[in-house]
């Protein structure tokens, strides 16, 4: 039997694994691997969310059973020190011997780490490793700044990092301009103002001749005679081919480092092959993941006699992730060709910058720089890719078509079968559309699971959604947003179903519409479900809400809880305030005023919620449903009465409108806004509901949103009267509730719907599906059988029984833990 | 509390390692299909009334991912027929069998016996 041994097992020699036992079992291959980091091979692309969530399994490319499970003999820890050619075989640094038939080296690279006075001090680093980020995030909790050497890829990603951090990060470049092989000069310069926005210190034309300190860094030094202090510096200048093994074992390397293979990844000994970072092909290294695979999938079907596949170089576009800044690169980027033209768009105040270069003959695009927005990059490299013959007005491909008829730049349809959507894995168009057709595919994540496509870097996945969404509607399916694996209806079966049938328990619906027992994606759905259409008390129904609405309360880190009281548009009395004031001391609660124009008061203990809300109802306050999906905050303006702009009085019809939805529960939350004039102190365009005053009426404005993805509300009608205005906001949500998914707020409910806004003004003003009356009875409905839910609870001895942490003391939970902040309590960090 | 208090190591207890049997409350003071935590020699147990499947389960209360003692309020249910409960906090789910984190890598529950009689539920200890 043939034995392969490989030495390396990062991303690349992984993969090869990976490979070779899909076209070879253990029965025909040997295969033995010696990683030198004591963990198996992990996914080094995004080795900086670590940060963020510093779990190395999650970042394994395979757990250890993986290995065990194709009878690969992994040894980590284990470093390879000496490759006997003539007798075949390798020596590791335990004196483990190995014999080998064929040899693959995948020892990628180290970092370059240029010969500076000083770089051995403590506090300098390296970012390649799972080790080096544990390092770097020790020392970095004792440090106030940082500085990155290098203002390429890696360097600004670790730069990002660092930041997030907390630390004040500077970046030192020694060229003329950030990322200069990826990007000209002024797609650079847009960045780097982008980046210095956020926060990052940028230097240019830096040479850093020495790193001072006593023992440790605390000061660079560059040529120019200037200095930057700094607590630590990560070094990422470039990287550096791992080949000592290979030269000492007399196979040629090229003079910068690198083992020279050739097309079939041969090295001079046709038994030793080299893959991945440590491979120098046509005087190239490959530095990225992509290449790194094809290599692998070349030496694995050669290896297997199932193809002839060779590396013929490969294609180095980068797209940046990670840095809070979208930027992409892709072929000629900096316009190198012969005769080539280039279409250039520029905008300043939004921080975009897109450039394409195009072939002489205008037919071609060769490449081009994304900064800003990368939405385009994904189709402009498939258009570059596959040759595909360009638009009459190349600039459509990034300024989209102006024209009115539509048509022009690229699009998921015109895309040929061949194209190759995931570099990473080597996924085409066809493959996956092959496999959502004849696997019957049902859903997003299987069809990357299945094709592995958006698995590597990712930067593919939102090409390979469209292809999913394109295909399955190609094939006449309505793709079915089933709530789970226990209740195969959409949200809108299940409304009607509950409507029509009556039915007021989740037992009752999963009994008779349901299988298994329910878990926690189905029960809060049909929850909010039951309390949209019957309006009953939700702690009737105490586990199947999500813990928020179990307990009436928002969970916070520690497990105590928040108070919310509704403070209609904003407006409270002296007397109200002093209440809170006292509550908040009594209870040892921190205050804050929120967003939404009320007061949180937070770090309550689970068992004191309904002595608290008994305090505060006595004085006439409500619950504030902050922990609903349900009707937040209709937010005012102070308005006619007092403002000498207004046109109405904005806080009395705010007030109106809050007290009309409180307790309104919908698929996401609610949240309103009325402005007594178009100034819009009440930010009522980015509400999911908006009321402007003219100088007639109100302006109704629908679907906007904050959070991740703001969106402006846009106009439903216009100077409508205040009964009009109401009407219509009764069927909106009404319309609203009984069509979104669940979660979804209106801003993203309105974006899905066929027909847009368009639609829904047809069905709520022109009242085109003839509904308008049964929506404003429903929401009437609602209005009526509103009641607070707190002022249920303190006034019912069982329900307020539910409100303890053990089952079998008084006692509360004795491990929560305060700190305090500027006076106040906080949670203890976890 | 000091914090070094808080860290009690969980330990899974088999049927056959019981020593003790606690009694903890009465079936009615559960919530239906749903949990409640028991205080026991400072271990903090989270007892649940999986009454859909007349099944009870226990598992230490404190969540393996940002270790919060929360368990006992999440929501349960089942994965293929595998009982388990969700994380009010990150939604991580773990098998009420087995302990087994079913959604990531996060370390399992300890997982401890439950016993009902005569309208009492009772959670065995070794000691
Ligand atoms: C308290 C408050 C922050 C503050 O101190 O100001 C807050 C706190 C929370 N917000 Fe918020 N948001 C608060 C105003 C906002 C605002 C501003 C506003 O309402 O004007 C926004 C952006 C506007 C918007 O919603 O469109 C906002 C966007 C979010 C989002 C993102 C929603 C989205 O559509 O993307 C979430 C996450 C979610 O709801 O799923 C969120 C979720 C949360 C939660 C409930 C997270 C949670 O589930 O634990 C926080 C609970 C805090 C607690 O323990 O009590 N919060 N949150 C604000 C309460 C307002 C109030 O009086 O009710
Ligand atoms: C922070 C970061 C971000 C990145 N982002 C991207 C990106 O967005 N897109 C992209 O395409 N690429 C990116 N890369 C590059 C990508 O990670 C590399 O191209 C890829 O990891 C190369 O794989 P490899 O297997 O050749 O080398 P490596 O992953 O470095 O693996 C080599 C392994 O061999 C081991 N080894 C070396 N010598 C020996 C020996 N003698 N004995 C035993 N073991 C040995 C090493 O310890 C190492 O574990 C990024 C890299 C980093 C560090
Ligand atoms: S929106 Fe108009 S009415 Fe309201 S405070 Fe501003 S200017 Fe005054
Ligand atoms: S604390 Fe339990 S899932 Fe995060």
């Amino acid at each position: 039997m043939e034995k392969v041994v490989v030495i390396g097992n990062g991303m690349v020699g992984y993969k090869f694994c990976e490979k070779i036992r899909l076209k070879a079992g253990a029965d025909k291959i040997q295969l033995v691997v010696f990683g030198e980091e004591p963990v198996p091979a992990y996914d080094r692309v995004h080795l900086s969310e670590y940060f963020t969530d510093p779990s190395a399994e999650r970042l394994s490319m395979a757990p250890a059973n993986w290995y065990r499970e194709n009878h690969i003999d992994l040894r980590t820890g284990e470093l390879v020190v000496t490759i006997d050619r003539n007798q075949k075989k390798v020596i590791t640094h335990l004196g483990h011997e190995e014999h080998y038939d064929t040899l693959i080296l995948a020892t990628g690279s180290s970092p370059l780490v240029p010969p500076i006075d000083g770089v051995n001090k403590v506090g300098v680093f390296v970012y390649r490793t799972l080790e080096d980020l544990n390092n770097i995030m020790a020392y970095g909790t004792k440090a106030k700044s940082a500085a990155v050497l290098g203002g390429g890829l890696l360097g600004l990603e670790a730069a990002k990092a660092l930041m997030d951090m907390g630390l004040k990060t500077h970046v030192i470049e020694f060229a003329s301009r950030l990322m200069p092989r990826q990007l000209d000069d002024t797609g650079a310069e847009i960045l780097k103002n982008q980046l210095e926005d956020i926060g990052l210190s940028i230097h240019l034309n830096k040479n850093t001749t020495a790193l001072l300190g006593e023992g440790a860094l605390d000061c660079l030094s560059f040529s120019d005679n200037t200095h930057l202090s700094t607590d630590m510096l990560v070094i990422s200048c470039g990287i550096v081919p791992r080949d000592e093994l290979a030269s000492s074992c007399g196979l040629s390397t090229g003079p910068r480092g690198g083992v020279i293979v050739n097309e079939k990844l041969k090295t001079d000994d046709p038994n030793i092959y080299a893959i991945g970072e440590a491979a120098l092909f046509n005087n190239m290294i490959y530095g990225l993941v992509a290449p790194g695979y094809d290599m692998a999938e070349s030496v694995a079907q050669q290896l297997t006699a199932s193809g002839d596949k060779v590396f013929d170089g490969s294609d180095m576009s980068t797209k940046l992730k990670l840095i809070g800044i979208e930027v992409g690169s892709f072929g000629d980027a900096m316009g190198d060709t012969e005769g080539c033209k280039t279409v250039v768009y520029k905008n300043e105040s939004t921080g975009i910058y897109k450039k394409i270069t195009i072939s002489g003959d205008k037919k071609q695009l060769l490449g081009g720089i994304l900064v800003g927005d990368t939405s385009e990059y994904n189709m402009l490299w498939q258009i570059m890719n596959n040759s595909t013959v360009l638009p009459p007005d190349p600039e459509d491909l990034i300024l989209g078509d102006r024209s009115a008829e539509g048509g022009g730049g690229g699009s998921i349809t015109t895309l040929p079968d061949t194209a190759q959507v995931c570099s990473c894995e080597d996924v085409t168009k066809a493959d996956i559309v092959k496999a959502i057709r004849e696997e019957r595919i049902e859903d997003l994540k299987a069809v990357k699971t299945c094709t592995k496509a958006g698995t590597g870097c990712g930067a593919c996945g939102p090409m390979v959604a469209d292809i999913f969404h394109d295909t399955v509607a190609a094939m006449g399916k309505r793709v079915r947003k089933v709530i789970c694996e226990h209740l195969d209806y959409t949200r809108q079966e299940l409304y009607d179903l509950i409507r029509i049938k009556e039915i007021k328990t989740y037992d009752h619906l999963l009994d008779s519409y349901g299988k298994g027992d329910g878990c926690e994606v189905c029960k809060p759905a049909v929850a909010s479900l039951l309390a949209s259409i019957w309006n009953d008390l939700i702690v009737n129904q105490d586990t199947i809400q999500d813990t928020n609405d179990r307990f009436l309360a928002n969970i916070q880190k520690g497990g105590s809880y928040s108070v919310v009281p509704r403070v209609p548009g904003g407006e409270i009395t002296p007397e109200k305030l002093i209440v809170l004031g006292q509550v908040a001391k009594k209870y040892n609660l921190y205050s804050k005023i929120t967003g939404g124009q009320r007061i949180d008061l937070f770090g309550a203990r689970l068992e004191d919620l309904p002595s608290i809300w008994e305090e505060l109802i006595a004085v006439g306050f409500e619950s504030g449903h902050a922990y609903g999906k349900s009707l937040r905050t209709v937010k005012s303006c102070v308005g006619s009465a007092w403002c000498r702009f207004g046109l109405h009085d904005s806080v009395s019809f705010a007030i109106e409108v809050e007290n009309r939805y409180r307790g309104l529960r919908a698929p996401h939350k609610l949240k309103g806004g009325v402005s007594g004039c178009r100034r819009e102190c009440a930010e009522a365009q980015s509400k999911d509901f908006g009321i402007i005053a003219t100088e007639v009426g109100w302006n109704l404005y629908i679907c906007g949103n904050g959070g991740a993805n703001p969106q402006h509300a846009q106009l439903l009608a216009g100077d409508l009267d205040s009964e009009t205005c109401v009407k219509y906001l009764d069927r909106f949500l009404m319309f609203y509730i009984k069509t979104a998914e669940p979660l979804n707020r209106t801003a993203t409910w309105l974006n899905k719907l066929e027909g847009g806004l368009d639609y829904v003004k047809d069905v709520i003003v022109n009242d085109c599906l003839r509904i308008g009356a049964e929506l404003e009875k429903e929401m009437q409905y609602l209005v009526d059988t509103y009641s607070c839910e707190w002022a249920e609870v303190v006034k019912n001895d069982a329900l307020k029984a539910k409100f303890s942490h053990f089952i079998n003391t008084d006692a509360g939970d004795p491990t929560q833990k305060f700190d305090s902040i500027r006076g106040q309590k906080v949670p203890a960090a976890w | 509390m000091d914090v070094s208090e808080e860290i009690i190591q969980y330990e899974t207890v088999a049927l056959e390692e019981v020593k003790v049997w606690h009694k903890v409350a009465k079936i009615g003071d559960f919530p239906v299909n749903g949990g409640a935590c028991v205080l026991y020699k400072g271990m903090q147990i989270a007892v649940f009334n999986f009454s859909r499947r007349q099944e009870w389960y226990a598992t230490q209360n404190v969540c393996p991912h940002k270790q919060q003692m929360i368990l006992s309020r999440g929501m349960i249910g089942t994965q293929q027929n595998e009982p388990k409960v969700a994380c009010p906090y990150h939604k991580k789910t773990f098998s009420l069998k087995s302990g087994e984190n079913l959604n990531g890598n996060e370390c399992s529950l300890a997982t401890y016996p439950v016993k009902v009689e005569e309208g009492c539920v009772y959670v065995g200890f070794k000691g």
